[in-house]
């Protein structure tokens, strides 16, 4: 049961069709990557599964360790163990990046339990210094007049001190020069391990040189079409998109 | 007598409670020259102060409603169904065990007791029209310092705050000054001698009990040269069917070299028409603040301002408004400069919710003759949800050479994609939205002193989760 597990999901956005009975399971533990050209449906993926009220699910399930997470509210979800990386994260201004980690922390706990500050403190800059992340960013409102990289970088953050058991990480790797990309690979990396399980989706395989995926699924027009080792990867940067497409289309001609 | 307690404790800890009390003191309904006699009565006030009550009450009633630049909702209040005195009977008490069962209870719900052990140095606490409780340390009554209402404050130091009194804000200010002018009962008459620094708050807590009932507080200030305070007050009503009006007359005047931080916390239930006017003076090197946080009410206007008139005197508003569903919030700030190198500073932070309305209206003149005068104004708003309206009417007049000001205005909004991803980290959406209003204000409320700074965030907060349904 240890899986998330996402099964037929149909989702759409107002009359638009965009995941056609979509199935796929992450093991935890396991890393896996989703590539696909772009407008194939993998940033719906990332938001259904989160549970934004603008997808549409209608029908299907998404299992967090055997619960249905279908249909909860996105703070539910979240604190049910799926961690979102936003490719696009929103600012909070005002709102400085120790007090919001601190929130979601606190949202974590029961009635009448606290949060130990020193022990606390002592997490985030762990957690920033190896992410290479300046110890004045505590102070700094959440994502407010970052660059694409420390927007990236705060994400991973974020994700390390909240510990999900699943993790979605929504074309991370855009916007990201080579040592921010190598930056946030070693943190993705650091969080492998039993408790997680990771699904990244991008769009180039360039993010997979540096987090080696134990499967790659190829994603097109709403489902997976094509699973295999970390070789499809590189066998997609070779040969393109339309590779896949064309070997789509042969069996119909 | 007393009676079983009526309580609702469905929004715990805010001030929707009320007790039945039995009243000794009623002025009836609606207000003529025979009601403003029994006020003068009970009080047993001088005859100069029951002319002055006449006086305004004259402007009052010939004085129309200002809405041909304010809210129409105006129409909405009928004078002719409001009482205008309640009362007890009982006089205000040193000692909170003296204070009548029901209206202690009610203090108690509040915390005021606790707070004024805590870190006050002398406390208030209105019911209705009248002060049931009244204390202030013994070493400040020593240094001559004076905190009593204004029955007691015109009646016994005639001297100290007669010449003051109606001064700062004449009757015929507006039609509610007028109407605060005639009715007025309870509220604070301070003076602080030369010198004197008061290093803790005084504070007064105004809490509305009855229906269909007026509270009309007047409070006066003054601080002689070089002298220092800080004044808190704090208000809850109860929510009833019917409209409730507040209208309070607040004048301050600090002397050469002296400092007044006005606070107020205002917390009104829906159903209050909360229409005060609040003005400070400042003489040479003297310096009013205004520090004014207004949530909850269905209308509020109030402006504080500062009329700067010594040389160097510094003026200052910061404020926050936070306006619900059918709230109305209509603040903003008046800056007169009347002498050289005088400053003022505004900075307001409104926020709008569901349909909640917002405006800011700002007057700030500097006159051609006068040299080295500054002001700074800001003005935010915050908008959450689409149904929000938030305007803004600043009116500037500088003239002359080397005054210079400063404008400048925002509206943001709280986003659903902001909201989606505070929800994705796991916090609810009343938690995601207050903290969304938390960072808005945070700059301004670092201003604040400490204590008052976490009530407002509490109020915040609890603001917020009413408003997820």
């Amino acid at each position: 049961m240890s899986t998330l597990e996402i099964k037929n999901l149909n989702v759409g956005i107002g009359e638009k069709e965009i995941l056609k009975n979509f199935s796929l399971t992450v093991p935890k533990g396991e890393v896996h990557a989703i590539m696909g050209p772009n407008g194939t449906g993998k940033s719906t993926l990332a938001k259904a599964l989160a549970g934004h009220e603008d997808y549409e699910i209608s029908s299907g399930e998404v299992h967090l360790d055997g619960l249905n997470i279908v249909g909860m509210e996105p703070d539910e979800i979240s604190r049910a163990g799926l961690f979102l990386a936003f490719q696009y994260p929103s600012e909070i201004s005002g709102v400085s990046i120790a007090n919001f980690i601190r929130a979601a922390l606190n949202a974590r706990l029961e009635d009448g339990q606290s949060i130990n500050a020193p022990a606390y403190y002592k997490e985030l800059y762990t957690q920033m210094d190896a992410l290479k992340i300046p110890r004045e960013f505590t102070s700094r409102s959440v994502n407010d007049g970052f660059s694409g990289g420390e927007k990236k970088r705060c994400e991973i953050l974020q994700m390390a001190m909240l510990k999900p058991s699943y993790a979605v990480l929504d074309e991370t790797d855009s916007g990201l020069d080579i040592d921010a990309l190598k930056t946030v690979a070693e943190g993705v990396n650091a969080m492998r391990g039993k408790d997680t399980g990771m699904l990244l989706i991008t769009h180039y395989q360039r993010l997979l040189d540096y987090i080696v995926p134990d499967k790659v699924h190829v994603m097109y027009d709403g489902r997976i079409v094509k699973t295999g080792g970390p070789e499809l990867a590189l066998e997609l940067e070779s040969k393109g998109y339309d590779w896949v497409k064309e070997e789509l289309a042969a069996p119909v001609a | 007598m007393t009676t079983t307690p009526d309580l609702d404790l469905s929004r715990d800890d805010t001030g929707d409670f009320s007790y039945d009390v039995d009243y000794k003191y009623d002025a009836g309904i609606g207000l003529t020259e025979e009601t403003i006699d029994y006020i003068c009565d009970v009080k047993g006030e001088a005859d100069w102060i029951r002319d002055f009550r006449k006086r305004a009450l004259k402007v009052f009633k010939d004085k129309p409603q200002p809405t041909h630049w304010a809210s129409k909702d105006l129409e909405a209040i009928n004078f002719d169904e409001i009482r205008y005195y309640l009362a007890t009977g009982q006089k205000a008490t040193r000692s909170w065990d003296d204070v009548p069962e029901d209206v202690k209870k009610t203090f108690e719900r509040l915390g005021i007791p606790e707070k004024e052990r805590a870190y006050l140095a002398g406390v208030e606490a209105q019911f209705d029209s009248e002060a049931s409780y009244s204390n202030m340390k013994e070493e400040l009554s020593k240094q001559g310092v004076i905190f009593v209402g204004p029955t007691e404050g015109l009646g016994e130091h005639e001297e100290i705050f007669r010449k003051w009194f109606g001064k700062v804000i004449p009757i015929g200010d507006n039609k509610y000054s007028a109407l605060n002018s005639a009715t007025f009962s309870g509220g604070s008459f301070i003076y602080v001698p030369k010198g004197v620094k008061l290093k803790q708050p005084l504070q007064a807590y105004f809490r509305i009990n009855a229906e269909n009932f007026g509270q009309f507080e007047r409070t006066l200030i003054i601080a002689d040269e070089g002298a220092e305070l800080t004044y808190m007050e704090g208000c809850t009503a109860p929510k009833f069917e019917t409209a409730t009006l507040h209208s309070a007359v607040v004048e301050l005047v600090a002397l050469k070299g002296a400092k007044i931080q006005y606070i107020t916390v205002q917390n009104w239930s829906a159903n209050v028409f909360n229409l005060v006017t609040k003005r400070g003076l400042a003489m040479e090197d003297a310096e009013v603040r205004w520090i004014d946080c207004n949530i909850g009410s269905r209308l509020t206007m109030k402006y504080p301002g500062v009329v700067m008139r010594g040389k160097g005197a510094r003026g200052e508003v910061l404020s926050i408004a936070l306006a619900h569903d059918n709230q109305h919030q209509d603040t903003g700030a008046k800056m007169v400069h009347a002498a050289d190198n005088t400053t003022s500073n505004i900075i307001s932070k409104s926020i709008s919710i569901g349909k909640g309305r917002s405006t800011y209206r700002g007057v700030v003149s500097i006159p051609k003759h006068l040299k080295n005068c500054k002001n700074n104004t800001e003005c935010d708003a915050l908008l959450i949800n689409t149904h929000s309206r938030t305007d803004t009417y600043p009116a500037i007049t500088v003239r002359g050479l080397g005054n210079t000001t400063q404008h400048e205005a925002s509206v943001s909004k709280v986003s659903a994609e902001q909201i989606f991803y505070m929800m994705q980290r796991g916090l609810n959406e009343g938690q995601a939205m207050s903290l969304a209003v938390n960072g808005f204000v945070n700059d301004l409320i670092r201003e604040f002193p400490m204590e008052y700074s976490v009530e407002l965030k509490r109020l915040i907060d609890l603001e917020m989760e009413d408003s997820v349904g």
